[in-house]
C-alpha cells in the first residue's frame, strides 16, 4: 500500500474508498485501480511511495560492513552509508522455481568425487522460512566447505593440510514445496588464516541463498554447537550478539541416522513482507 | 511473531569451485542459471539466455574492475547482476548473471541492453542493471546499479534523482564505441561506487 498524506475528513473517506475500489498498488509499482473522482477533492496532497514488498536487512541482525577485527574490511568497506532507495520490480522479483535447473530435496556431499570422502558423517537439514514463519519453497540452496582437515579443494588454499581426493566439498539443492532441504557431507575442519595472530577459522559450512526476489539474497556462514573458535572469530562476532546464535547449527538427535552419520539443524530466514504500514 | 533474519557473512575467499559456472556471466546463452552443470541432476533443463526468450534484445558487454580503498584491483569478489529482458519485463530468460573477478579485478558480463521497468508510482526507471558485490572482506553484499552513460532517459530516473549528483557518475557505464560498456566498481575512497540499501 503506498504511503498517503490525507486531511482528516479525507481519511474515513480513503478507508471507504478503499473497500469501494480497491486501491491496490501491482506489483509493478502502478495502482491498480484509481481514485474515484469525488474523493479527490478531501485529499490534502497524495505522494505515493513504492511500497516495499520486503522488509530492509536488520542492522541488528547483520554484520555491519567495516569491523577492525577482521583486517580485510578495512579496504573494502565504503565510506558512504548505503542509500535507501524504494523497492522497485528490479529489487523485488527474481526466480521462484528453481527445480526446472537443480534436483529438489537433498544432496550428498560425500561421494561427489567419486570414492567416499574422510570424515565425520554428517547430516545437515532445515527450512528456509522468511521472517513470517513461511517455508520459501523451490529456492536454490548452494553450499561449499572445507574437507575433514580444514583444506579448501581450491588453488589458493596453500595450508599444508592434506587435500581429501574424494571430496569437492560444493553442493547445491533447492528447497522442497515446505522450504526443507538436506544434505550429507562430512564435518569440515578448523583452519588457521592470516587475519591476526593464531587465528582460527571455527569449523564452517558456506551458505548461498536466493529466495524469491533480488532483494533477498544471503549469503552466509552455518557453524557447529560447543565450538570454541566461534568465540574467537573476527567473522562469526562481526554479528550483532543478539543474533549470533543464529548462525549455530543445533546437534539433533532425531535427526542423527543411527550407525551412520550426526544430524545438524539449521535453519535460515530471509527477509519476509514488509511490516504492515501504520497511518501516520 | 516475526522470525529473525538470519546473518550474512562473507563469502570468503574460496568460493570459486562451488559458485561460478560456465556460461554463467553470459546472459545471451542457455545456462543452469547458477547451477554448476556437473552439480546438476541428469534431466533438469538449462534455463533459456535472454535473446532466445524476448526479441529485439540489443546484445552488449559490460565490463569492469573491482578495486578497492586503495585503488588495488580486487582479485577474489562476486559479482552478481539481475536485469530486465529488453522489453522491461523479468518473466522467462535468466535475467541472471554471476561473474568472480580475475586477478586484475575485472568483470564481464555478456547480456541484453535492459529496457524501461516501472518505478515509484507511475515513473518509468531509465534502463539499468542491479548489481551484487561479495567477496573476502565483505560481511554483507554490496548493492549497486549499472545505468547507460549514453541513455536519453537517465534524468526521468527516479533513483539516479536520489543520488547526490556529483556522484551519479558512479553508476554510469560508459559506451565504449563497440557495443561494450565499461564501469569500475570502487569498493571505498575516492570516486567511491554509490551503494543502495534496498
Amino acid at each position: 500500500m503506498g504511503l498517503l498524506t490525507l486531511g482528516k475528513a479525507g481519511l474515513g473517506a480513503f478507508r471507504q474508498a478503499l473497500s469501494a475500489a480497491e486501491l491496490r498498488v501491482g506489483p509493478d509499482g502502478r495502482p491498480a485501480a484509481r481514485l474515484p473522482c469525488p474523493l479527490a477533492s478531501h485529499i490534502l496532497s497524495i505522494r505515493m511511495i513504492e511500497p516495499d514488498l520486503f522488509a530492509r536487512e536488520d542492522d541488528a541482525a547483520h554484520p555491519a560492513s567495516l569491523s577492525e577485527a577482521y583486517r580485510s574490511t578495512a579496504l573494502r568497506s565504503p565510506g558512504h552509508r548505503p542509500i535507501r532507495i524504494p523497492q522497485t520490480l528490479t529489487e523485488t522479483s527474481g526466480f521462484t522455481d528453481w527445480s526446472q535447473a537443480c534436483a529438489v530435496g537433498s544432496a550428498d556431499l560425500t561421494r561427489t568425487a567419486g570414492g567416499e570422502a574422510i570424515g565425520q558423517r554428517i547430516l545437515v537439514a532445515g527450512r528456509v522460512l522468511d521472517e513470517a514463519g513461511r517455508p520459501v519453497p523451490r529456492t536454490l540452496v548452494e553450499v561449499w566447505q572445507a574437507n575433514a582437515a580444514g583444506r579448501y579443494a581450491h588453488a589458493r588454499d596453500q595450508w599444508d593440510a592434506p587435500l581429501d581426493p574424494n571430496f569437492t566439498g560444493a553442493g547445491q539443492v533447492v528447497t522442497d514445496d515446505d522450504g526443507r532441504y538436506a544434505f550429507e557431507s562430512i564435518r569440515p575442519g578448523a583452519y588457521p588464516w592470516g587475519n591476526h595472530e593464531n587465528a582460527w577459522r571455527p569449523a564452517h559450512i558456506h551458505f548461498s541463498l536466493f529466495g524469491p526476489a533480488f532483494a533477498t539474497r544471503l549469503v552466509t556462514q552455518m557453524y557447529f554447537e560447543g565450538d570454541p573458535l566461534i568465540a574467537l572469530d573476527p567473522i562469526a562476532q562481526s554479528v550483532p550478539a543478539a543474533a549470533r546464535d543464529r548462525l549455530v547449527a543445533r546437534f539433533d538427535l532425531g535427526l542423527t541416522r543411527p550407525s551412520y552419520a550426526l544430524g545438524y539443524v539449521f535453519d535460515i530466514v530471509l527477509r519476509g513482507p514488509a511490516a504492515t504500514p501504520t497511518e501516520a | 511473531m516475526r522470525l529473525g533474519q538470519t546473518p550474512w557473512q562473507t563469502v570468503g575467499p574460496f568460493f570459486h569451485y562451488a559458485l561460478p559456472h560456465p556460461g554463467g556471466a553470459d546472459l545471451t546463452a542457455p545456462s543452469e542459471a547458477g547451477a554448476r552443470p556437473d552439480l546438476v541432476a541428469p534431466g533438469h533443463a538449462p534455463l533459456p539466455g535472454l535473446s532466445a526468450a524476448t526479441a529485439g534484445g540489443e546484445a552488449i558487454v559490460v565490463q569492469g574492475r573491482v578495486v578497492d580503498g586503495a585503488g588495488a584491483p580486487v582479485p577474489d569478489a562476486l559479482v552478481e547482476i539481475w536485469q530486465a529482458d529488453a522489453q522491461g519485463g523479468f518473466a522467462g530468460g535468466r535475467h541472471f548473471g554471476r561473474c568472480a573477478t580475475g586477478d586484475d579485478g575485472s568483470y564481464l558480463f555478456r547480456t541484453i541492453r535492459p529496457g524501461r521497468t516501472p518505478g515509484p508510482g507511475n515513473s518509468l526507471q531509465a534502463p539499468h542493471i542491479a548489481v551484487g558485490v561479495m567477496g573476502r572482506g565483505l560481511l554483507r553484499r554490496l548493492v549497486t546499479r549499472i545505468y547507460f552513460a549514453d541513455d536519453p532517459s537517465l534524468d526521468e530516473d527516479p533513483i539516479l534523482a536520489l543520488v547526490p549528483p556529483e556522484r551519479r557518475g558512479t553508476l554510469l557505464a560508459a559506451a565504449d564505441g563497440a557495443g561494450g560498456y565499461r564501469l569500475d566498481l570502487v569498493l571505498q575512497g575516492p570516486g567511491e561506487t554509490v551503494f543502495f540499501d534496498i
